[in-house]
This record gives structure tokens, sequence and C-alpha cells, in this order.
């Protein structure tokens, strides 16, 4: 039986859960000296230690500590005392010594949480995510499985093994579950990521480009029928890369699990692969018998006791939260609810911010990197920001408000400056989008207009004033569009006696 | 008259005094391997080239009126465990035959700097697991005093190294014993420092928590003199202690122990301990008050649970440290035919590189690993250790030093223990409580044994960090018993070169 996303969250309840790896932006790997640099030649940035050569040991990367304690703080958890790392013992090729050092029973920051808005039927509510634990781990090398269909393991003719990723640092953040969102799951899980990713770029520690893989999401969830009380059995979808697919993932689930439960099946246990094209999920590993990781204290570390002054220092450097600069931006610039959801989702809070220090009004700052700017940006499939610089639109909107440009001649000075034909002077001067201001120049075109159109002319000064729109176009056509049309208006209305 | 017999000290001495060369020193050490090896087998590698040219550059140091480190220009042998650059190191295992580790240990480099001469690896035990060499890929080590008897273990071949006089100093590692044992049945020194006094960096790791390398030679000087050069704190050691490394050279020669309280460990002695090796040990102790030493007796109840507990953390460590040889990076790979997957690849390549004795611990450790089993077992070793260490603290506080026989019995025939496993992981109960702790402790001679002639060890275990106490009583004992004997322990042996 088909159901749709809506028809299933009236019958379930979803409960979510969601891991956000990390990788920190520190210069050297978790254990080791090694750059952390994206992108380099395969295995070049190795060493005994991060390939797990025989004897190696390995040595704590002090600001991998610090970053993943200002994670903590900013996520209102409480800083462990005293915290260990663990070793997570199973065997893959791209994992060197077939041990992945984490933190397992001893985590270095316990019991958040964060605050997130959604925008529901009922206006803008707010969901509370509670933070179970903040974790520092190494990440593992990469494979590449080379021919074969799939390019997955299975099929392949050979595999190849990069580990300049081995042992970069990671932090795992890992939600309690997440009861009561209703059918607004998806949209808590996108917004708890979005602001996770907000806070995480506040602090500097990681690049968080979840298409480079430096964030990487899991999505836990599960249904149960509404008012049931009890919890159903969860899926894992792994390495979820994109905010949105975040919401699909949730939505894919939903609808997969209660399809599922309406033909009286089961949910299985299990890990799966989350496919961009439809949004749905394709099944990966059973989880019905749990893995033994045979967890046990590393003792090749010593355990993290982190001095309580310091833990203070560290507190006072925690930026400004996004959730509370959003709430003094929307009050300093006193936007709407519905346009600011639309702000912080188009992720342009930054560039209008710096648009409006450039001097321009707020409003307009919005509505031009809303509009226009973003409208190019979906066409060309880029983040608005990476198209012009606020500084730039802030010039534009100077220009308008000085009467050097109409809108319309605006969004042609925005093309060329996007389509890299410099500044928006230069692109005013090469293209010469001049606003037509001289009174006599019009008034050359207003009369060949009327004379071109005597009928219409003459409705007008029998008092038909619409009727102007045709010989104010006519106006604006062979001023190739860089008259005032306004200014046209006025002068054409008074030159037929209607003025 | 210096030969390959004299002390390292002595040969230090000449060396500084230029009445001798250290290519002229090394090249005896070869003649000597070359005539006796082939008989004892303590050597899985030598690096007649390498050795020569760390001579070659020490004499032209000498030369040219450069200071120089005290046992510059000796040589040393290095048990195969420790990654030497360049050096082919198996850890007496096949699955790493071949491997030459693009790095040095830092013990090793600190033995570079100090220019003291590495002839070769030695042999050992299979990833240090066992007390007789027995287990080592690449044959057993025979013992200089007896040849058809074990040489200990897993260092087996540095001290046997030192005992033939291949070498009059070497390193070796100490997990359970594995330094100490050794010492014990060749009749000569080892040490296993302070845990976390020398750096593990590049010591191919068995159990971590419990490993330690230390320094092996035929006196308590000589001994003290090595400790020096290799310990220290190492910012790539995260166990390592940052603290200044205890003077074991003063202590050594400070040849007095009038008002220190000796602490004879009432649970480390008597049933299953060889009357021979009681008899030594009970007349050491008698010396020892001679010398004005006092001696206390001490209650350590719960060091019967040390081996119990020991088998369940150095396997459970093991298993985990063990797994990184998976055939993917370094050493032997099986079954790679262009028809196998990686993961078929790394279990054939394991099922053939690991010797049994390594099998039945990671076997062992995985089993007390697992969820489930992980509390009764791993859990309940570690309150075990808590406990030692208790017993170690309040001993600690009657007496200065804790004193025992190091190995319960003498050399035992090659191939006794075969098929008992226990019976071999027994001699090790004196000296894993040590490991456990984390204290430092020492193998010195005590005599012979009046049943088979053969050497037995004194064990003495100091405080974390005052390794210094157990060189006093050592050098003491050392100089006490020489004095007896009227010369050292060691010219009893048979002269191996003689018949070669």
């Amino acid at each position: 039986m088909t159901l749709n996303y809506d028809q299933a969250v009236t019958k379930y309840e979803p409960t979510l859960g969601l891991e956000v790896h990390v990788e920190l932006n520190t210069a050297s790997k978790m254990f080791c000296s090694c750059s952390t640099t994206f992108g380099a030649a395969p295995n070049t940035q190795t060493c005994p230690v991060c390939l797990g050569m025989p004897g190696a040991l390995p040595v704590v990367n002090a600001k991998a500590i610090e970053s993943s304690i200002l994670i903590g703080l900013a996520l209102n958890c409480s800083v462990a005392p005293f915290s260990r790392f663990a070793r997570k013992n199973y065997f893959y090729p791209d994992m060197p010594k077939n041990f992945q050092t984490s933190q397992f029973d001893e985590p270095i920051c316990v019991n958040g949480y964060l605050d997130v808005q959604v925008d529901t039927d009922d206006g803008v509510q707010s969901f509370r995510v509670e933070i179970e634990r903040v974790h520092m781990e190494e990440d593992t090398g990469k494979s590449l499985h080379v021919g074969g269909a799939t390019g997955r393991i299975h099929g392949a003719d050979y595999s190849l093994l990069d580990y300049n990723r081995a042992g970069i640092p990671l932090v795992e953040i890992v939600t309690k579950i997440i009861p009561n969102t209703g059918k607004y799951a998806p949209q808590v899980a996108r917004a708890y990521v979005t602001e996770l990713r907000d806070i995480l770029r506040s602090l500097g520690v990681s690049d968080v480009k979840m298409e480079q893989g430096s964030m990487r999401c899991d999505v836990n969830l599960s249904l149960a029928p509404i008012d049931s009380g009890k919890l159903g059995t969860r899926s894992e979808t792994k390495n979820v890369n994109s905010l949105r697919s975040v919401e699909r993932a949730v939505i894919g689930e939903v609808v997969r699990q209660a399809e599922r439960l309406e033909a009286g099946e089961r949910i299985v246990q299990e890990t799966r692969h989350f496919l961009e094209e439809s949004g749905q999920t394709r099944p990966g590993r059973s989880k019905e018998q749990a893995e033994d990781y045979r967890y046990f204290p590393e003792p090749d570390l010593v355990p993290v006791v982190p001095d309580s002054s310091w833990i203070e220092e560290l507190r006072v450097l925690l930026p400004e939260k996004p959730s509370v600069r959003r709430k003094r931006l929307q009050d300093t610039w006193a936007v709407p609810d519905k346009e600011m959801a639309a702000l912080v989702n188009a992720e342009l809070l930054d560039v209008v911010e710096e648009t409006i220090l450039f001097g321009a009004e707020p409003s307009r700052a919005r509505t031009w990197w809303l509009g226009e700017i973003s409208r190019i940006a979906n066409e060309k499939s880029v983040a608005p920001a990476t198209l012009i610089t606020p500084a730039h639109v802030a010039e534009v909107i100077a220009l308008i408000a000085s009467g050097d440009l109409t809108d319309k001649l605006a969004r042609q000075v925005v093309d060329g400056v996007i389509t890299g034909e410099g500044t928006p002077q230069e692109v005013i001067d090469s293209r010469g989008l001049k606003v037509v201001s001289d009174d006599s120049a019009l008034m050359v075109a207003i009369e060949a207009a009327i004379a071109a159109q005597p009928d219409t002319a003459e409705r007008i000064r029998g008092g038909n004033i619409p009727a102007a729109g045709a010989l104010i176009g006519a106006v604006m056509k062979a001023t190739g569009g860089q008259a005032d049309a306004a200014k046209v208006r006025e002068l054409l209305l008074k030159h037929l006696g209607q003025g | 008259m210096i030969t390959i017999r004299s002390d390292a000290s002595e040969m230090a001495e000449a060396l500084a005094a230029g009445t001798i060369t250290s290519v002229s020193l090394t090249e005896q050490h070869f003649e000597q391997i070359a005539k006796v090896d082939g008989a004892v087998h303590a050597f899985l590698f030598l690096d007649h080239e390498g050795a020569l040219e760390q001579a070659r550059a020490v004499d032209a140091k000498r030369v040219n009126g450069e200071t120089l480190s005290p046992l510059a220009g000796v040589p040393l042998a290095l048990k195969d465990v420790m990654a030497q650059k360049g050096v082919p190191t198996t850890c007496g295992s096949k699955i790493l035959e071949g491997w030459r580790p693009p790095y040095d240990a830092t013990v090793v480099t600190r033995l570079k700097e100090a220019g003291i001469v590495i002839l070769g690896k030695t042999n050992m035990d299979e990833f240090a697991m066992g007390s007789s060499t027995e287990n080592s890929a690449y044959g057993t080590t025979h013992n200089p005093w007896d040849l058809t008897k074990i040489p200990g273990g897993s260092g087996g071949g540095s001290s046997a190294a030192l005992a033939a006089f291949e070498a009059p100093l070497a390193i070796g590692t100490d997990t359970g014993g594995s330094i100490r044992q050794p010492a014990a049945v060749t009749g000569t020194v080892g040490v296993k420092p302070t845990y976390g006094g020398v750096s593990r960096y590049g010591l191919i790791a068995f159990s971590s928590s419990l490993d330690q390398a230390g320094p092996c030679a035929r006196t308590v000087l000589d001994t003290a003199m090595l400790h020096e050069v290799i310990a220290g704190h190492d910012e790539r050691d995260s166990t390592s202690i940052n603290l200044p490394v205890p003077q074991v050279v003063k202590a050594a020669k400070k040849l007095d122990v009038k008002g220190l309280k000796i602490g004879v460990v009432k649970e480390l002695q008597g049933e299953g301990f060889q009357d021979g090796v009681l008899n030594r040990f009970n007349e050491a102790l008698e010396d020892l008050v001679n010398a004005g030493a006092e001696l206390v007796h001490v209650s350590c109840p719960s060091f019967d649970y040390a081996l119990a507990a020991y088998y369940l953390i150095a396997p459970s460590e093991c298993s985990s440290n063990l797994a990184r040889f998976d055939s993917m990076r370094y050493g032997i790979r099986i079954g790679d035919d262009g028809t196998r997957s990686a993961e078929e690849v790394m279990n054939m390549t394991r099922h053939a590189g690991f010797g049994p004795e390594v099998k039945r611990r990671i076997i062992l450790g995985t089993y007390a690993l697992s969820s489930g089993y992980y509390d009764a077992y791993y859990g309940s070793a570690q309150k075990v250790r808590t406990l030692l260490i208790q017993d170690f603290s309040a001993a600690f506080l009657k007496a200065d030093v804790l004193v025992s026989p190091t190995s319960p019995t003498t050399a035992f025939a090659i191939g006794q223990n075969d098929n008992n496993p226990l019976a071999m992981y027994l001699n090790d109960i004196a000296t894993i409580p040590a490991n456990m702790a984390g204290i430092g402790a020492m193998s010195l001679p005590s005599g012979l044994a009046d049943e088979d002639g053969l050497p037995t060890g004194f064990h003495i275990m100091s405080p974390a960090m005052k390794d210094d106490l157990m060189y006093q009583v050592g050098g003491t004992l050392e100089a006490a018993l020489l004095s007896k004997w009227g010369a050292p322990l060691l010219s009893k042996a048979p002269d191996l070169a003689v018949n070669s």
C-alpha cells in the first residue's frame, strides 16, 4: 500500500536521532603531526603513526581537544573533568591499525541541548534538541574500488587505499532521541543540522562543508503508532551530505517505514544509504546482531583531564550564538518571521549583514539578495554569496537611491558583475547603462512616439490616461530601457495636457 | 687488557683512553659471534656494515677530540622487537618477514646518539610472547650454560648474547618478565625500568600498558650506564614520564645499603620454587644483612591473582595491538592472487603469519574483551591491578625495596613445556606483579643452583621512579657475591668458543 508523507504522519509518530561527524580544521592530524590539507596526492600526508606502523604511538593534538571543548560549551554541555580514548576494534583495509581510536563510555562532553526554530502551521515554534555526547575520534583512510559496476567493494577488480585522511580529527555529536516533533520531524532535523553547522562555523573549528564531507550526518529514525507511547525499531541512514538531504532523508524514511508497518511487516534494524536522486534510502548492513567492537580504554594515551580554569577561558572565547545573532539582526532590521526564515534557509545572513555594513538600507539589501541574486544563483546552482560581493551589492543599491540607476538597469549591472565584467561602475561604463534623465533627449523620443501613434495621443488628450502605457513603452524601447519610466510618464502627460 | 669478556664500563674506559678502538672492539665481537652463534643462535640479523660504520664514526669523533657519551663505541645487541630504520625487524614472527622499518625507535635513536654500536637484532619469542624463545618463528636460542636448555624469554636472544660474550650490552623489553627471567637463567643482569621511564616509541607493542624496554648487561654498573642512555621523557610516547631520570649509575656505585629496609615478599617463595633457587636467594639475603641492610617481611596477598589477571590484560591488549598485521601495508601477504577479497587475504596472511602461542593469546584476548564478558574478565583483571598497586604501596611503606627469586626454577630443557602453556606461564609468577603495577625491577645473578649447576636470579623491585634504589641494592649485593666467588659467575660457564 502506498502512503504519502502527510498520510504517514497522521498515523505514526516519528522519533528522530541525529549523529553528526565533523572534521576539525586543525593543521595537523589527531595523533601525529601530518598535514590535514584537503586534496593532496594520495598517501603523501602520512607517517609511521597514521599508517599504523609497528611500534608507532599516538600523541593527542591539543588543538583538537580545545576545539572539542569549545563545541561542547557552545552546545550547553558539561565538559568531563576526566575522559578517555578507547579503541573500537574492527578490521577494514582503510583503517591502518584495524582499530579506530575513539571515545566510548567516557566522552569529553555530555548532556547539552540546542534550541531550533521551525516554521509551523502555528507560526515559528522552538524545539529543544538534547545532546547526549560530544566525543573525539580519528577518521579512517579512503578506499577506491576500481572496476565492477557499482564502485562498491563487491565486484571490484581491485581497490586503492589512500591514508591521507587516516587520523584526521573528527568530533561526533550525538543527540538524545528527539521526541514529539510530529509531522515537523524533517524540518526539525534540518533546522538542527543547520544550527549546528552555523555554530561550528562561528566557532571556527571546522570547514563544515557537507559536500566535501567535512560534516556528515547520520539520520536515525523510527515510527510508532501515534499515542502508543512506544518507540519503534530504528534505521540509521548514513552520511547524508546536505541540509536538504537531511530533510528529504527523514521524509523518505517516514514514508518507507510507514508503508512497511501498514503492510504488517517489521522494520529491520539496519544502516541505510541515502539516494540523492530519488530521496529514498537503500539498505546497508544489518544491525540486528549488534557488532561487537570490543571497546577498551586506549592504553597508549593518557586520560584527558582539562584544567577547569582553561575551560572557563574557553567559555569566554565563545562567539555570539547564531540563534542569538539571528534574533538581534531580526530586531535591528525589523524583518518579518517568514522573510527571516527565508534569509536563514538561503544562508544569506552574513552577506546581508555585510551589505548593510557597506551602507545599504536593510530592506533593500534583503530584497536584492533574496530576489535577483538568489534567482541567478538558483539558475547556476551555486550559493548566492559566491556570485557577487556585499560591497558591490551595496554600491548598486546606492546608485538606485541616487537615481543613477533604475531597478531594471541595476539588474543589468548585477548581471554584468556576476558574469565577470568588473565592478558595478565598470559595468555601467562598458555597457553604457546610464539613466537618460536629460529632458530634451526624452522629449525627442516622446514626440517621435506621438507622431507614430497619433490616435493613442488623441485618446490621452481626451482623458484616457491608461492609454499612456503604449506611448511610454515606445519611449522606453527607443531609449534602450535607459530612461526612468516615471519621468517619461510625467513628461508625456504634461506634453499632452494631462500633467 | 680489554677482551670480549671485559665489562662494558671497562671497554668504555679503554675506548676513552684510546687504548682500543671501537672498530677493533666491534670486530672482536663479530668474531666471537661467528664462533659461537651457530650453537647459541642469539642473533636473527647481523648488521656488519652498519655496526662498523657506527664504530668508525665514533673512532673518528674521538680522534677529533669531540666530547662523547660514556658508552660511545661499545657494541650492543638489540632485541628484534625494536624498530631500527632500514634493518630487518621481525619480532620473531613470520608475519613481519622482510619488513625494514622506515624509522628508528626512540631507544635506537638514543643509542645511536650515544655512539653505541648496534651489532644486530636478537632472537625472541614471537611478539615477545613466551619464556623460552621457543616461540620464535626463526628457531630457538640455546642457553650458553647448557645448550640443551632454554635461555629464557621472550628476550632470550639478548641475554644469551651477553652470556656467550657476543655483546657486552643488550636491549630487552619486559611485559611480564621478558628481561628479568632470561637474565636470571643466563647469569646476567636485566632491568625493567619504571613504566614510562623509557620511551615505548618504536617498541612493537605486545601489551601497551605493561611493555617496558630496558637495559641488559653482565654487571649492575654496565646496566645502569645503559639505563641512563635510553631513559628519559619522549614526547612521542604519551605514557612517558616527564621527570628527571633517577641517578642509577651513581646508585650502582654506592656499594652501601646501611639503613635500607629490604622487604621479603611472603607470596613469592615456597611452593613451586626450586630448592637451589631458594638457597641462593636466602644466602643473598644474608649477604645484604651483612652489608648493613635490615630485612622486613611483607605480605602482598593480591599477588596470588597477578598471573591470572595478567593473562587477561596482556592478551586483551595484544588482540588489538596485533590487529594491524593484515598484509595491507607491510610484512608478508598470502593468497593475493587476484581472485580473493582483501578480507580473505588478511585471513590467510594472519593464519600463515602468526604462530600458535600468538594465536592462542589473540583468541584469549578477543574473548576477554567481548561484549558480555568484558566486565567479568578485562574489568575484573583491572581491579586486580588496582589491588596489586595498593599491595605495593603498603609494602613500600615498610620497605625501601622488595625482593624475591626472579624465576622459580633454573633454565628448563628445550621442549619440556611444549604442550603445557600453563607451566610455561608460571615462570613469570614473581616478575609479573611489577609490570602490573608499573614499578621498576631488576634481576641479577645470585649463584648456581645445587641441583643442576645452572644460574639463579635475585629479584629486586623498587617504587616507581625510584629505580636508583634497586641499583643501589643490586650493586651492593653483586660486590658481596663477587668477593665470595672470587670471579664473575659467568667465568664458570663453558667456553663455547674453545671447541668451535
